[in-house]
């Protein structure tokens, strides 16, 4: 039994801020856009940052802190699993799009969940490379500029997992409650995805490019 | 979202059960706030109009705030040698006196405009995400107070404005000022990120039909091409304040060159933000006078496509020019060079908009009322910054000019005597709409003049004392030096200026007591105007526009006026009485008020406190802001109890739809019905900032 209204249905295909916005792109979705474009530039700037910093660790020494650079310690194989990981999630979440426009709820609750799971597996990766840094190799934020902008960067893409995954476990949650609405999830989703695509771009940049 | 067209009716006569839904409390903690009158109505408001009065009544609180910190400046360098302000007190007064100008009086007071008229002047009834417009009004008062209690716990900020490393590292600057600088501004960034999506969607998206992009106005054009740049500005500013954050407060090292860090990175990132920044500053201005010049010279505005194409170019060249701000950094021969270039291409725009605004006014029948006098103002104000400016351009001269009070002058020049000017000019033009009365016309000629004479005399000094050597953020000189004089005269011209506010802030109260002794409404269209907002009574009623109109031209209220005869002459082909809006709506849907924006930004500055003093604070701040951002998720954008017209709150149900499809007992999946939009996506937008 699907909880969707026939009117949502139907606003599916012919949603009614088409009729009513200039672009015919509704405001949520167009609002959604502007806000990656806006993070893109967040990302930028971070993204410079660890360039410009990645080979100068402690280059004066006795002040600058430890000698060794983190991409030393890089375990490429791992930090590939995760990174499929959160490749796969874009594709559950192209699924829970994909439901909810079907109207198919039960299997928008399974996709939006397999989409946070998998956000969360690869968080705990990330959890757990962190980690390792700090205790096994003995490089935490602090040791040297190289370090600093390293966990800036991926931390801050952390943050925008975790907030993703935050956002389809409310998706869910009010999936339960309401007759949710197929554009709110395709606009999470757009969120998420554009979260992957800021990781691929950070996984090539710091993790394989020496 | 939450507006519904008169295109699509609500149906309320046709049969649906009359028996009002029950409107659950959102979360059962608040009920849903109804206010129309009273301090409540502005604390819940979700109204551009009202938002934008708001911002307009904060930011120039805050104009009095750094005009008061700017006197203090003065007075400490009328005289050589004064031991009024410390060297460390001067330092905090022209840090905080910078940062509140900029961040806290121009940004906001275009925000007030771009906020009221942007709606007004596309033709549609609020902004798209109502109550996220609530949310960033809120967070950037927040972030504003903020940042201005660092005075009372600590002492203020006292890098500068671009609070440049290594002087804004905890070596250099160990006290709290400059943690209230990063935190402050990360605040207000998040409100004005906020905001600049909401205008951008806005400008884009809710048009009124026929309203094409090229038919739009100026001012909108140019607050659009300012919300552009917000978008991609601010966040290269979040970095660089998230990256002196982790520096100071998490024991990083990305600007302690001691530490292998570079204090070169925070230049190249605060001006990568900073040079957009001037042009967002700017441009709000440069769009009101575009309004005011074609209305007080009769001739619509000359060279339209050129007027917003230079508006579009400088947005796209203020993104290659920062480094200009940095020729004295030793950045290299090449890298000077093309900055210099790009900054002798930007002023080409700039000229196309000076002398398209003289055009304009070129055998027009020009009548110099207040709004006018100040649009003059600014033309010529602003070009004599402006021609500075270009001076800047050539790297040697721009060494001998870096850090002296040149610099000074030419900032101002462009800042006061172009954003200001332009802000104040808007005041006198747009106040009878917003308010229903005029300001008086003589006490306003007596501000222009005070301000222009008092502007000249304030910042055309400085030039001279700028190229004979006098440094800026040094707190004294000696009577030796020569600086003396042109000092004393700059002192005396910055409390002509604060007589020039108090002059208008009489003719604010004496206009009200006048209007209030003996109301006269203006009409719709006093100044015999040109663009959609003056088609709607004024004060501008609650739902703007009773019918959405259908927009055929650019200037499309002057052309349901005028005509031309068979010789080209202008004639009038309709009684202004006949083209205003009268008829009364029925079926307008308002956005409902909501008390979440405020509860979410309440938030931010104690989480603020909380990194800077002791994090427990921030536990209560953390709460605030997520039970703000899901009280918001829960609550539909449009009360399912609210009234339909402006006043008639006669408690049918907005939601015929929702209430038919929804059973008795899932009365909470009204909460996010259908036909409310998806309050979820909005709330998740501000949830993923």
């Amino acid at each position: 039994m699907s909880d969707l209204a026939y009117e949502s249905l139907e606003d599916v295909e012919f949603p009614d801020d088409i009729h009513t916005t200039s672009t015919g792109i509704s405001n949520e979705k167009l609002g959604m856009w502007v806000y990656l474009a806006s993070d893109c530039l967040l990302f930028g700037g971070m993204i410079s940052t660890y360039l410009i910093y990645k080979n100068r660790p402690g280059e004066i020494a006795g002040l600058s802190g430890n000698t060794h650079k983190v991409s030393e310690y890089f375990d490429i194989p791992f930090t590939s699993m995760t990174s499929f990981i959160l490749l796969m999630s874009s594709l559950t979440m192209v699924l829970a799009v994909n439901s909810v426009i079907r109207g198919d709820l039960t299997r928008l609750r399974l996709w939006l969940t397999s989409t946070a799971v998998l956000g969360g597996l690869f968080l705990g990766g990330q959890i757990y490379e962190f980690t390792n840094f700090v205790v096994n190799d003995g490089l935490g934020f602090t040791s040297n500029v190289a370090s600093s902008s390293f966990f800036a960067l991926t931390g801050l893409h952390g943050v925008h997992v975790v907030v993703g995954v935050i956002m389809l476990l409310s998706m869910l949650a009010i999936s339960f409650g309401t007759r949710i609405r197929a554009e709110a999830v395709e606009v999470v989703g757009l969120y998420w995805h554009f979260v992957d695509i800021v990781w691929v771009l950070i996984f090539t940049i710091v993790y394989l490019i020496p | 979202m939450a507006i519904i067209e008169d295109q699509r009716p609500l149906e309320l006569t046709t049969g649906h059960d009359p028996v009002a839904p029950e409107a659950p409390s959102p979360l059962g903690v608040f009920a849903r706030p109804k206010a129309n009158t009273g301090w409540r109505s502005w604390v819940n408001t979700v109204d551009h109009k009202k938002i934008g009065i708001m911002y307009g009544v904060a930011s120039f609180f805050f104009l009095l705030v750094g005009g008061f910190e700017a006197l203090l400046i003065r007075l400490q360098l009328s005289v050589p040698g004064n031991q009024l302000l410390s060297a460390d007190l001067y330092n905090q007064v022209f840090t905080m006196h910078g940062v509140t100008m900029v961040f806290m009086v121009i940004m906001p007071m275009a925000s007030a405009f771009a906020n009221y008229l942007i709606p007004l002047q596309i033709g549609a009834r609020d902004v798209s995400f109502p109550r996220m417009n609530a949310l960033s009004l809120w967070i950037w008062l927040a972030g504003a107070i903020f940042f201005n209690s660092s005075w009372l716990l600590g002492g203020g900020a006292d890098g500068g404005w671009f609070n440049y490393a290594p002087n804004a590292g905890v070596t250099f600057s160990p006290g709290t000022g400059i943690d209230f600088y990063a935190i402050g501004l990360l605040i207000m960034g998040i409100g004005s990120t906020v905001s600049a999506v909401n205008l951008t969607v806005t400008v884009l998206n809710m048009r009124a039909p026929g309203m094409t992009l090229m038919k739009m106005p100026v001012f909108t054009w140019m607050n659009f091409v300012v919300q552009v740049l917000l978008v991609f500005a601010l966040p290269v500013i979040t970095v660089a304040l998230l990256l002196l954050t982790l520096d100071r407060m998490f024991g990083a090292a990305f600007f302690d060159a001691s530490k292998g860090g570079d204090p070169f990175l925070w230049e190249h990132l605060f001006w990568i933000f900073g040079h957009p920044e001037v042009y967002i500053m700017v441009l709000p201005a440069f769009g009101m006078v575009s309004e005011i010049i074609p209305v007080f010279s009769r001739k619509p505005i000359f060279g339209y496509p050129f007027m917003v194409g230079s508006g579009i170019a400088i947005g796209f060249m203020g993104w290659g020019v920062w480094a200009h701000h940095m020729f004295a950094s030793g950045m290299g021969q090449l890298s000077v060079l093309a900055f210099s270039l790009s900054t002798l291409f930007i002023a080409v725009p700039t000229g196309v908009k000076i002398l398209n605004w003289m055009a304009t006014m070129y055998g027009g029948r020009i009548k110099f009322s207040v709004p006018m006098l100040f649009s003059i103002g600014l033309v010529g104000m602003f070009t004599i910054g402006g021609l500075s400016g270009v001076t800047h351009a050539f790297a040697p001269a721009d060494t001998q000019q870096t850090d002296t009070y040149y610099i000074v002058a030419h900032f101002h020049y462009v800042l006061f005597g172009g954003a200001l000017l332009g802000m104040m000019g808007g005041l006198y033009f747009w106040w009878p709409k917003m308010f229903g009365h005029f300001l008086g016309e003589r006490t306003g000629k007596w501000h222009f003049w005070l301000m222009l004479v008092g502007f000249n005399l304030t910042f055309g000094p400085m030039h001279i004392l700028g190229l004979q050597g006098m440094m800026r953020r040094t707190y004294t000189y000696t009577s030796v030096q020569g600086f003396s004089m042109w000092n004393m005269v700059s002192t005396i011209g910055a409390f002509i200026i604060a007589l020039s506010l108090l002059t208008f802030m009489g003719n604010v109260v004496f206009s009200y007591r006048k209007h209030r002794k003996n109301p006269v409404n203006p009409g719709a269209d006093p100044w015999d105007a040109r663009s959609l907002e003056w088609m709607i009574p004024s004060p501008t009623p609650e739902y703007n526009f009773a019918e959405i109109p259908v927009v055929e031209e650019f200037d499309e209220f002057w052309h349901r006026k005028y005509g031309h005869d068979e010789n080209g002459r202008l004639v009038r082909i309709a009684k202004t009485e006949d083209v205003v809006e009268s008829s009364d709506p029925v079926t307008v849907h308002l956005p409902s008020p909501s008390y979440w924006p405020l509860v979410l930004a309440l938030g931010m500055p104690l989480v603020g406190y909380g990194l800077i003093f002791n994090l427990w604070w921030a536990v209560p701040g953390v709460i605030l802001i997520v039970a703000g951002i899901y009280g918001w998720v829960m609550e539909p954008s449009t009360d399912p109890d609210a009234g339909h017209g402006h006043d008639d709150h006669h408690g049918e149900p907005d939601e015929p739809e929702a209430t038919e499809l929804a059973a008795p007992e899932t009365v909470e999946a009204e909460l996010v019905s259908a036909s409310a939009g998806s309050t979820g996506v909005t709330a998740e937008e501000g949830d993923s900032k």
